[in-house]
C-alpha cells in the first residue's frame, strides 16, 4: 500500500517537472477542466495541437465539423444543455474568421464557449504571413475576453483564466489565439491551476438586502404583477427558485424566448411568451401591468416593442446579474444587481401571497382569443396544406414536451417556440438575439452530445438547412441520433411574411428553388422521408422518433403561411395584431 | 442635450485592451475628442482620460459598458465643473521670429507659456492649459509662421477628495469573484 502511495506521488512529481510543449500543455489543460468534447477543424496553424489531440486520443472526444461556424454552434448547443462550457479548436486566418458568427451569437446570448485558434509564428505577426488573420483585434467586440498567447508557458494561466471568464457571471464566449511556436515550444513545470479570481473582473455582485426589501415591498403591494422569467434563471439553475416564488405569490409569468423553459409551460400561472411573435395575453398584459418583476433578461427590442410605449403603468423591478443591462433599454424603479438564484432565495424569505384571481381571468380572457383566432387555426388547420404549427405540436405530443427542441431562425423557430410546449428545464437552444439562420442544424449535434440521455429534434427551414448543410455529413461521421423537422415552404418564411405584411407583396429574393432534399440526405447516409399529406404527418412523426440514428423528416407545409400574433416593428406590446 | 464629458478610466496595463475601450464608443456611435493614456500612481495600472461629447444618459451606458469589460477596474465619469484639466501645447516658430521685431517674450509672458529651446533655426515654446487657452496662444503665433504645433489629449483630475485606492476598495467589496 505505502509502496503504491509513493508510486503515485513520484508520477506527480515527475509530471511536475516533466517538459512538454505548447501544444501538449493545450490539451492537459483541457483534461485537467474535465472537457470531454471539442468541436473543430484543423489547419496549418493549428496542427502541433491536434498532433497533442492525437497523441491524448483516449480522453478527449474530437467532432470534426464541416465548417468552421458548425463547430461554434455545436458548441453553443453543447453549453446550452450539457451546462458546461463548448470548446473549439480552429486554425489561423479563415479558420478564424469563420468563427466570428458563432462568437458574436454567442456573446449576445450569454453562451459559454471557449475558441482556441492557431495563429502563425511569433515573429511573423503582422507580416501578412499565409493564413494570418488579426483574430484578436476582429473578434474583441463579441467576445468577452480574448488574448493572444506567443509564449508556451503562459498556455496554463490563459486556458484557466478562459474558464473562469467564460463560465462565470454573465456567461459569454471567449477566445484564445496561440502562435505556432509557442503550440511547439518545449517547457518545464508544466502545472494546471485553476483559477478563481481575476483583477479587475467582477462577476457576481453582492446582494444589496436595502434593493431587495425595497422589491418584496412593491410585489407584496401591486394588484397587477406580471414576472418575465428571462435566460438569466436557467443560467443560475433557479428553476426551483422561480416555482417557489410563483407559487409563494401567485404571480403569473410570462418568459422571453430564452427563458420558456425555466418554467414549466403546463403551470396554471404561466400565461405564455412574450415578444413580437409571442402570445397575446403577456404582450397586452405589460401595458396594464402595476409592476413587472423582470428576472434574468434584458429587454430586447424583439421583447419590449417600442419602449416608450412599454409598461406604460408599471413599475419596474429588475433582477439582473449585469450591471450594464440595469436601465439600458427600459428604466427600472428598483434595481437588484445579482444572479437570479441568489435573489429569488432571498426574495422568497421577504414575499406574500396575494390574490390575483381576477388578473389572471383577464391573460385567460386574452388566452381564449388568441386560441379562438390563431392557435386552433394554426394546429388543426382546415385548409389542404400541412402549416408548421401543426408539426411542432405534433411532435410536441408525441414527445410529451420532454425533447431537446432546437430551432433554427425565422418561422421555424417562432413556430418551435410557440407550439413546442417544454416540460423540462435547459430545453430550448435557439439563437436568440443575433437570429443567425443556418444555427439549428449544427447547434443540435452540440446539443445531443451534450446530453446523449435526451432527445434531440431541430426545426429547420429550407433556407437555413442550406446554410450549414454540410453538417448532415457531421451528423453521419458521428451517427448523431437527431431528429431534423425540415419545414420546407420553399421561401424565406419569416422575411417573406415581412414583404407581405409591410412591403406590399414584393417578394424580393425570398422564393427558393431548392433541390431534393431527401435525395442530399441520404447522400449523406440519413434516414429521410418527406411528406406532402396530413394523413402522413402523425406517423412519420413518431416513425422519425423511434429511429435509432439520425433522421430526416421533410414536410412541405403552406408556402404563404404568418407567425402570428405579431407585434409590428415600432409598435407597442399593446398593439400586437392577430391577424393581417 | 449634448455636453462635453471626461471620463478617467482605470485599466489594466494589457495589449489591446485600449482597442477594446475604443471600440465601446465607436458601437455607439461616438467620435473621441482626446484620449491620453498612462500609468497611474500605482504599477502597472493605467488611466486613460477620454473626452466625449455627447448625453447623459448616453454616457452612463457608455461608461457601464467599459466597466463591464475585463482589464477595466473603474469608469469615472465627470462634467467639466467637477475637474481641473490640462492640455499641454507645443508650437514651433522659425527663429526669425525673434527678429521680426515683435517681442515674442512678452507674447509668451502674457500668455503664461515658457520658452523651451531655442536653435539656430527654430524657437520652441510651451503652454499648458485649457484648450481655449493653447488655442489662443496659437492665434497670437500665428503671424511669425508657426512651423508645427501640436497639443496634448486632456488630463484631468476630479475635485473630490476620495483616492483612487477608495474607489477600488469601494468595488472590490460590492463583488465576489466566486459563485457562493
Amino acid at each position: 500500500m505505502a509502496t503504491s502511495t509513493q508510486t503515485t506521488k513520484e508520477k506527480k512529481e515527475q509530471q511536475k517537472t516533466k517538459t512538454i510543449n505548447g501544444a501538449q500543455a493545450v490539451i492537459q489543460s483541457l483534461i485537467n477542466e474535465d472537457v470531454k468534447t471539442i468541436f473543430g477543424y484543423p489547419g496549418g496553424a493549428i496542427m502541433p495541437i491536434y498532433d497533442a489531440l492525437y497523441q491524448n486520443g483516449s480522453k478527449l472526444k474530437h467532432i470534426l465539423t464541416r465548417h468552421e461556424q458548425g463547430a461554434t454552434h455545436s458548441a453553443q448547443g453543447f453549453a446550452k444543455t450539457s451546462g458546461k462550457p463548448g470548446i473549439v479548436f480552429a486554425t489561423s486566418g479563415p479558420g478564424s474568421t469563420n468563427l466570428v458568427t458563432g462568437l458574436s451569437n454567442a456573446m449576445v446570448d450569454s453562451t459559454p464557449i471557449i475558441c482556441i485558434t492557431g495563429q502563425v509564428h511569433s515573429q511573423l505577426l503582422g507580416f501578412d504571413a499565409f493564413q494570418e488573420t488579426d483574430i484578436v483585434g476582429i473578434s474583441m467586440p463579441v467576445t468577452k475576453w480574448n488574448y493572444q498567447v506567443t509564449k508556451a508557458e503562459e498556455i496554463p494561466e490563459a486556458i484557466a483564466k478562459a474558464f473562469y471568464i467564460a463560465t462565470s457571471g454573465r456567461p459569454g464566449p471567449v477566445l484564445i489565439d496561440i502562435t505556432k511556436d509557442a503550440q511547439l515550444q518545449d517547457f518545464e513545470n508544466f502545472e494546471y491551476k485553476k483559477i478563481t479570481k481575476v483583477p479587475s473582473y467582477y462577476p457576481y455582485p453582492k446582494l444589496n438586502m436595502e434593493m431587495l426589501r425595497e422589491a418584496a415591498n412593491l410585489i407584496n403591494n401591486a394588484k397587477k404583477p406580471l414576472i418575465l422569467a428571462g435566460q438569466g434563471i436557467t443560467i443560475s439553475d433557479a428553476e426551483e427558485e422561480l416555482k417557489t416564488f410563483v407559487n409563494k405569490t401567485g404571480i403569473p409569468v410570462a418568459a422571453t424566448l430564452f427563458g420558456l423553459t425555466a418554467f414549466p409551460s403546463r403551470h396554471p400561472l404561466f400565461v405564455g411568451m412574450l415578444g413580437m411573435h409571442g402570445n397575446y395575453a403577456p404582450n397586452i398584459k405589460t401595458n396594464e401591468a402595476d409592476l413587472i418583476i423582470a428576472i434574468g433578461m434584458r429587454f430586447d427590442d424583439r421583447v419590449t416593442g417600442d419602449t416608450s410605449r412599454y409598461a406604460t403603468n408599471a413599475k419596474i423591478i429588475h433582477i439582473e446579474i449585469d450591471a450594464a443591462e440595469i436601465d439600458k433599454i427600459i428604466k427600472t424603479d428598483v434595481a437588484v444587481l445579482s444572479d437570479a438564484k441568489k435573489a429569488l432565495i432571498k426574495l422568497n424569505e421577504l414575499v406574500q401571497k396575494n390574490n390575483f384571481d381576477k388578473w389572471l381571468t383577464e391573460f385567460r380572457e386574452l388566452e381564449n382569443i388568441e386560441i379562438k383566432t390563431v392557435i386552433n387555426l394554426d394546429i388543426y388547420p382546415k385548409g389542404d396544406e400541412i402549416k408548421m404549427a401543426e408539426v411542432v405540436h405534433e411532435v410536441s405530443e408525441q414527445t410529451n414536451g420532454e425533447a431537446i427542441a432546437v430551432t433554427d431562425v425565422g418561422q421555424n423557430q417562432m413556430m418551435a417556440a410557440r407550439y413546442y410546449k417544454f416540460a423540462s428545464p435547459k430545453s430550448i437552444v435557439t439563437s436568440g438575439g443575433l437570429g443567425t439562420m443556418g444555427f439549428g442544424i449544427p447547434a443540435a449535434i452540440g446539443a445531443q452530445l451534450g446530453r446523449p440521455d435526451r432527445q434531440t429534434v431541430v426545426f429547420v427551414g429550407d433556407g437555413g438547412f442550406q446554410m450549414t448543410i454540410q453538417e448532415l455529413a457531421t451528423i453521419w461521421h458521428y451517427k448523431i441520433p437527431i431528429k431534423i423537422i425540415l419545414l420546407n415552404n420553399s421561401c424565406l418564411g419569416m422575411v417573406r411574411q415581412w414583404q407581405q405584411l409591410f412591403f406590399d407583396k414584393r417578394y424580393a429574393c425570398t422564393i427558393m428553388t431548392n433541390p431534393d432534399f431527401i435525395k442530399i440526405s441520404e447522400g449523406f447516409g440519413l434516414e429521410a422521408k418527406k411528406i406532402t399529406e396530413r394523413e402522413d404527418l402523425k406517423k412519420s412523426v413518431s416513425k422519425m422518433l423511434e429511429a435509432e440514428g439520425p433522421y430526416l423528416l421533410e414536410v412541405a407545409v403552406e408556402k404563404i403561411d404568418n407567425v402570428f400574433p405579431m407585434v409590428p416593428g415600432g409598435a407597442s406590446v399593446s398593439e400586437m395584431m392577430l391577424k393581417a | 442635450m449634448e455636453k462635453l464629458y471626461t471620463l478617467n478610466i482605470v485599466t489594466e496595463n494589457n495589449i489591446g485592451l485600449l482597442n477594446h475601450v475604443t471600440i465601446v464608443f465607436t458601437r455607439r456611435h461616438l467620435n473621441i475628442r482626446s484620449i491620453t493614456a498612462s500609468e497611474s500612481k500605482i504599477k502597472d495600472i493605467y488611466t486613460y482620460t477620454i473626452v466625449v461629447k455627447t448625453t447623459e444618459e448616453l454616457i452612463g451606458k457608455v461608461a457601464k459598458q467599459l466597466e463591464k469589460l475585463v482589464g477595466v477596474y473603474k469608469v469615472f465619469v465627470y462634467e467639466d465643473h467637477e475637474l481641473i484639466h490640462q492640455e499641454l501645447a507645443l508650437y514651433k516658430l522659425p527663429i526669425s521670429a525673434i527678429k521680426s521685431g515683435i517681442n515674442i517674450e512678452e507674447i509668451v509672458r502674457e500668455h503664461n507659456a515658457r520658452i523651451l529651446d531655442i536653435e539656430t533655426e527654430y524657437i520652441l515654446i510651451e503652454k499648458t492649459g485649457h484648450k481655449e487657452d493653447t488655442q489662443k496662444l496659437l492665434k497670437a503665433l500665428q503671424p511669425f509662421g508657426v512651423l508645427q504645433f501640436i497639443r496634448s489629449g486632456r488630463v484631468a483630475m476630479a475635485k473630490p477628495m476620495k483616492s483612487l485606492d477608495e474607489h477600488l476598495m469601494e468595488k472590490e467589496n460590492a463583488y465576489t469573484y466566486n459563485d457562493l
